[in-house]
């Protein structure tokens, strides 16, 4: 065991007692673990495979009788799920090029070319973190309806979410105290060299740039697909909502274990990119929590 | 480069020129860089600071899409105040926070503890507490709909298979509330856990090494290593967490619709109630300035906080 020590000394738990102590407090949590947090899943994706008489039965049945995936085609049908899902990948795939290309030329541009008054710029996006999202929710979406100076209306188009995206200062400091770690002989090289600035960030700091990029994609893109309030509100239109708004509109006039079928694949995309992706997600977080 | 070849040049003219080159080209550095800056600050105009202002002038206005703003003073103020309801939603979102906190802080805590010790299953664990926070949050609610149901619903189901008489959960102003800081809890404890983690991980041994030597049981190795060692991301999670749920709209939204008896309207959900059922968007900015004013008071001492960081 190379780990270093914690609170329980290896001492302690090398002894008779220790070790019993040990397996009883392990087999309580990844039961107690399993039962909380995975047994309502299994719930969902087997109470999807019931039918409705089996889904009111009282005691319950742990496994559904004979199963059935007729719920799940018909969610995808009946709600027209399809439809939902692309609305929402175009919504979380749009998201991720626009921050990507807009966060990451202004902390580049904050970083390594330093402009007048950049502090200043950094500091006022910075200053948007302390306002909480729901406080703005109002002003932001009458912004949308009528756009100041241009007087476009966004509503139910996907200006409406890829564009607010961008504006992330947490990506953007993120983004440039990674830029800023970045040693300097590498950039004055290329710099000698004649290489201008956007020929340095795309053949420079992007290659080497990849861990943190790829922890703002991935959380771009979950984000967009997890967000509810805000599409609720600039995509009123039936055929422009995301997935989760349309679940929940659709709700009441589908029978429950067509319902909860489509609550199973709403919830794939992420669930997907959280079993290929769990170690960024992880590292991502922690390096976002510690200076959240 | 222009500057290593100039000291070869007559003396007078060239230092003109060469301020003069410097110049053009901090101009033109300075051009450059907000040109790659354009694309964010025309996002952020638009999107964060115009909304930020438009906020606190909105709370002054009354706004009908028809015709002409009309400034109107307090009166947005006051209509809000007027309302029954406005207390009630301060009061549950109070509760609200606090039971969340009481549930909410308490739990991951304990949890990365426990499982800062375990040597085994590791990666699973993680993994499955994590599992809730990368589902779609309007999925979990209606799932925990549909376990909240008093007849066939999981949560009675499993009440009655122990004996117990079922509840009615989201029907009853007593437990409505306590019914929405459950989902709200289940749905976020796995990122407040993993920080906690990482943060532990960071706690030298020899600390606790040395307290047993002298004497220190458990639970008095907690209680003065554990957690003053990590005392900072504590208080930051403490006012994120404060933050956040203050601000909690969807669980009401799609749960309780603020019922019974107003028993689940929160602050954000009177909010939007105002400007999409009553069409009273100058009262809905007047809550949502007061909301930024509280929200912001907990954001400051949260900077404050976080800039005494040693590191």
């Amino acid at each position: 065991m190379t780990q270093t020590r914690t609170l329980v000394s290896p001492h302690t738990l090398g002894t008779r007692r220790g070790k019993a102590v040990y397996w009883t407090v392990l087999t309580t949590v990844v039961v107690t673990f399993t039962f909380v947090f995975v047994f309502p899943l299994y719930w969902m994706v087997t109470g999807a495979m019931k039918s409705p008489e089996q889904l009111a039965e009282v005691p319950p049945s742990l496994w559904p009788g004979d199963v059935d995936l007729g719920a799940y085609r018909e969610a995808w049908r009946q709600l027209d799920l399809g439809l939902y899902m692309r609305n929402t990948f175009v919504y979380a795939f749009g998201a991720w090029l626009f921050t990507l290309a807009v966060d990451v030329s202004a902390a580049y541009a904050l970083s390594r070319l330093r402009p007048l008054f950049g502090r200043a710029v950094l500091g006022m996006m910075l200053a948007t973190l302390m306002i909480p999202p729901m406080v703005i929710l109002l002003p932001a979406y009458l912004t949308v309806k009528d756009l100041p100076l241009l007087g476009a209306n966004l509503l139910n188009t996907p200006w409406a979410i890829w564009l607010p995206a961008a504006a992330n200062a947490f990506n953007i400091f993120l983004l440039k105290r990674f830029f800023d770690s970045i040693p300097t002989e590498l950039i004055d090289a290329a710099e000698v060299d004649g290489a201008a600035p956007a020929r340095i960030l795309w053949s420079i700091v992007l290659p080497v740039s990849r861990p943190i990029i790829g922890v703002v994609s991935i959380f771009t893109i979950v984000n967009v697909w997890r967000d509810f309030v805000w599409p609720l509100l600039v995509l009123p239109d039936g055929e422009k909502k995301t997935i989760s708004v349309a679940i929940s509109s659709l709700a009441v006039q589908v029978p429950q274990n067509v319902l909860i079928g489509s609550l199973v694949i709403a919830s794939l995309p992420t669930i997907v990119v959280f079993f290929i992706f769990q170690r960024q997600i992880m590292a991502g977080l922690t390096a976002g929590g510690l200076k959240g | 480069m222009l500057t290593l070849r100039t000291p070869a040049r007559p003396a007078a003219p060239p230092r003109r020129h060469r301020k003069a080159t410097r110049g053009r080209r901090a101009v033109r550095r300075n051009l450059t860089a907000y040109g790659f800056l354009c694309g964010a600050l025309i996002c952020f105009a638009f999107f964060s600071w115009y909304p930020i202002v438009r906020e606190i002038l909105l709370s002054f206005q009354q706004t009908n899409f028809v015709g002409d703003t009309r400034w109107v003073g307090l009166e947005n103020f006051r209509t809000v105040l007027a309302d029954p309801v406005f207390w009630d939603a301060w009061k549950n979102t109070a509760i609200f926070t606090v039971l969340a906190l009481v549930i909410g802080y308490a739990v991951p805590f304990t949890i990365a503890i426990v499982l800062n010790e375990l040597r085994h299953a590791r990666g699973y664990l993680r993994f499955v507490v994590y599992l809730p926070v990368m589902l779609p949050p309007a999925v979990v609610v209606l799932l925990f709909k549909w376990f909240y149901d008093p007849g066939s619903g999981l949560f009675n189901q499993v009440l009655g298979l122990a004996g117990l008489p079922g509840l009615q959960w989201l029907d009853s102003t007593g437990t409505a509330l306590l019914s929405l800081v459950l989902v709200s809890t289940w749905m976020n404890l796995g990122s407040g856990t993993l920080i906690y983690l990482a943060a532990l991980q960071t706690i030298p041994g020899e600390l606790y090494e040395a307290a047993e030597l002298d004497g220190a049981g458990l639970f008095r190795r907690i209680r003065h290593i554990t957690i003053p060692q990590t005392r900072l991301i504590l208080l930051v999670m403490l006012l994120l967490q404060v933050i956040a749920t203050m601000q909690v709209f969807i669980e009401p939204y799609l749960l309780t619709g603020g019922g019974p008896e107003n028993a689940t309207v929160t602050v954000v959900y009177l909010m939007y109630q105002y400007a999409f059922n009553f069409t009273n968007f100058g009262g809905g900015g007047a809550l949502g300035l007061m909301l930024m004013v509280v929200l912001m008071l907990f954001s400051a001492v949260y900077l404050r906080v976080s800039r005494d960081d040693p590191r």
